[in-house]
C-alpha cells in the first residue's frame, strides 16, 4: 500500500487548509465504520486521511435559538444518551441508533452516515423529515444546505472539492410535533435497511394534522424527500383513507434495485407500509406527550 | 515510509510507538505493543472480536487507525483481571462453559463488562442486544448470556 498522509487538526481552519493543500485523494475520516472497511476492501486508495473530530465543532451538542445542532462527528451512542434530543427529535435519534452494534455505534455519526452517500443510509430519511440542515465548511467559506440536497447518487455527494459538514440543526418543531423512523430487515439487527421511511408530522389542537415532511430511504439512487406524500396528509385526521393515499403515493416515487435483499415489487411495497406506520407512530408520540 | 509518533495508556501503563496511518489500533495492540489478547476476525466491524475501549466507550479495534487513538485511554482484555485474580465475567465464563475455541472470548468479556459499568442490572434481552456485535460460532450464545448475567448478580453483590 502507498504511503497514506494523516493530518488530526483542531480548527476548521486548519482543516480547510490541509484538505487544500492535500494531494491526490484525501478522504475525511469520523467514525471510519465506513472508511477503514473500504480501504481495507481496496475500494478506496486514500492519499490523505483527515480526522475531524478533534475540532470541537464537530463534536459538540449544542441548544440554539433556532434548535439543536449536532456535530457532523458525533457518534450514535453519544446521541442516544442525550434524553432533550431523543425526546425532541425521536425519528432522527432512532434512525441513528438503529446502524450497526453496540461497538460501531460508538463511533459511527451522522456525518458519516450521509457522507458515504448510500441510498440506504439510515439516519439519512429520518433528518430529511426532521427538516435538518447541515452546516458546510470549505475553501470558499462555510454555507448552509439541506440535507436532502447532499446525496446526488450512490455514493456521490454534493460537497465541492476540501468541503466538508460541521454541524446538523435539527430545527424547533411546533408545539404538538413529533416524528419516526422504520426500516425493513429481514433480521432484528444490524443489517443494512430494504426499505426506511421517515415521518415527522405536526397536528392542531383538534387533531387534524397541519404540517407534514416523508423522506424515504433504499427505494431510490438517493434518500428521497416525498412532498405529495406529505401534502396527503395536512389537512386530514389521519383517517385509514388519508393513510391508503399516503401509501400510494410513497409508492408511486418509488425507483428502487432488485437485489438480495428485495425486489423492486416488494420495496415499492414495503416503502407505502413503512410510511403508513411511521405516520401512525409520530402521531402516537404527539398525542401521547 | 514515514511513521508517527502516538502516546496512549494501555491498560493504565503509559505507552508509546510509532504507527503507519494504514495500521489499525488492533495492528498496534498486537504488533506494536506485544498485546495479543485482542483478537482479528473478520477485519470489518462485524464480529465484534477485537472489541476494547477507547476512552471508556466500546468500539471494534479494527475500526480504529493507530494515528487516530493518538492521546486516547485504552483498555483491552489484558487489563481485565489477572490469572491468579480473574475478574467476575472470566471466572463466570470459565463455569458456564461459554467458550470453546475461544477466539470471540476477549471480545465478549470487554464487551460485557463495558455494559455492566454503564448497567449494573441488565434484562437479559438488554444482554443479548448489547453483545449483539460479537459474534461466536461455537456456543449458540446461550451459556455465554448465562455467564452475564450471573457475573452481573455476582458484581451487583
Amino acid at each position: 500500500m502507498a504511503e497514506i498522509q494523516f493530518a488530526a487538526p483542531e480548527t476548521i481552519g486548519q482543516a480547510i487548509k490541509i484538505l487544500a493543500g492535500a494531494k491526490g485523494k484525501s478522504k475525511i475520516l469520523a467514525g471510519g465504520t465506513d472508511l477503514l472497511v473500504q480501504m481495507r476492501s481496496g475500494r478506496i486508495e486514500p492519499s490523505f486521511i483527515v480526522d475531524i473530530k478533534n475540532i470541537p465543532e464537530l463534536s459538540e451538542i449544542k441548544k440554539e435559538k433556532n434548535g439543536y445542532r449536532i456535530g457532523a462527528a458525533v457518534s450514535g451512542a453519544r446521541l442516544g444518551e442525550n434524553k432533550t434530543v431523543k425526546k425532541k427529535w425521536p425519528g432522527v435519534v432512532e434512525a441513528l441508533e438503529l446502524i450497526g452494534s453496540t461497538q460501531i455505534q460508538g463511533r459511527a455519526s451522522l456525518g458519516g452516515n450521509l457522507c458515504n452517500g448510500s441510498p440506504a443510509a439510515d439516519s439519512v430519511p429520518a433528518m430529511i423529515a426532521a427538516g435538518a440542515k447541515c452546516k458546510v465548511a470549505g475553501p470558499r467559506g462555510r454555507r448552509t444546505a439541506k440535507v436532502e440536497e447532499i446525496i446526488i447518487g450512490p455514493g456521490k455527494t454534493s460537497l465541492k472539492k476540501g468541503e466538508f459538514i460541521v454541524s446538523f440543526l435539527l430545527p424547533n418543531k411546533p408545539k404538538k410535533s413529533s416524528e419516526a423512523y422504520l426500516r425493513l430487515i429481514p433480521r432484528t439487527e444490524m443489517d443494512i435497511a430494504v426499505v426506511g421511511a421517515g415521518v415527522s408530522l405536526t397536528l392542531d389542537s383538534k387533531g387534524v394534522c397541519s404540517a407534514a415532511r416523508v423522506a424515504l430511504g433504499a427505494v431510490a439512487p438517493t434518500p428521497i424527500l416525498v412532498d405529495e406524500a406529505a401534502n396527503i396528509l395536512v389537512g386530514s385526521d389521519l383517517d385509514a383513507t388519508t393513510l391508503n393515499k399516503l401509501a400510494a403515493a410513497c409508492r408511486e416515487v418509488c425507483n428502487p434495485i432488485d437485489d438480495m435483499r428485495g425486489t423492486v415489487k416488494y420495496r415499492t411495497k414495503v416503502a407505502g407500509v413503512l410510511a403508513t406506520r411511521a405516520a401512525k407512530i409520530a402521531a402516537d408520540r404527539i398525542r401521547s406527550s | 515510509m514515514s511513521k508517527q509518533h502516538v502516546t496512549m495508556e494501555v491498560n493504565g501503563d503509559p505507552i508509546e510507538f510509532l504507527c503507519r496511518t494504514d495500521q489499525t489500533l488492533l495492528d498496534c495492540l498486537r504488533d506494536e505493543i506485544g498485546l495479543t489478547g485482542t483478537k482479528e476476525g473478520c477485519s470489518t466491524g462485524d464480529c465484534g472480536a477485537c472489541s476494547v475501549t477507547v476512552d471508556d466507550r466500546l468500539v471494534c479495534s479494527c475500526l480504529v487507525l493507530g494515528v487516530e487513538a493518538d492521546g486516547s485511554k485504552i483498555e483491552t482484555i489484558e487489563g481485565i483481571g489477572e490469572s491468579e485474580d480473574l475478574h467476575p465475567l472470566q471466572r463466570h465464563f470459565l463455569e458456564e462453559a461459554a467458550l470453546q475455541c475461544g477466539i470471540c472470548t476477549p471480545g465478549f468479556i470487554v464487551a460485557a463488562k463495558n455494559l455492566l459499568e454503564k448497567n449494573p442490572s441488565p434484562t437479559e434481552e438488554e444482554a443479548r442486544y448489547w453483545l449483539a456485535g460479537n459474534l461466536c460460532r461455537c456456543t449458540g450464545y446461550d451459556k455465554i448470556i448465562r455467564a452475564v448475567m450471573k457475573a452481573a448478580e455476582e458484581m451487583r453483590g
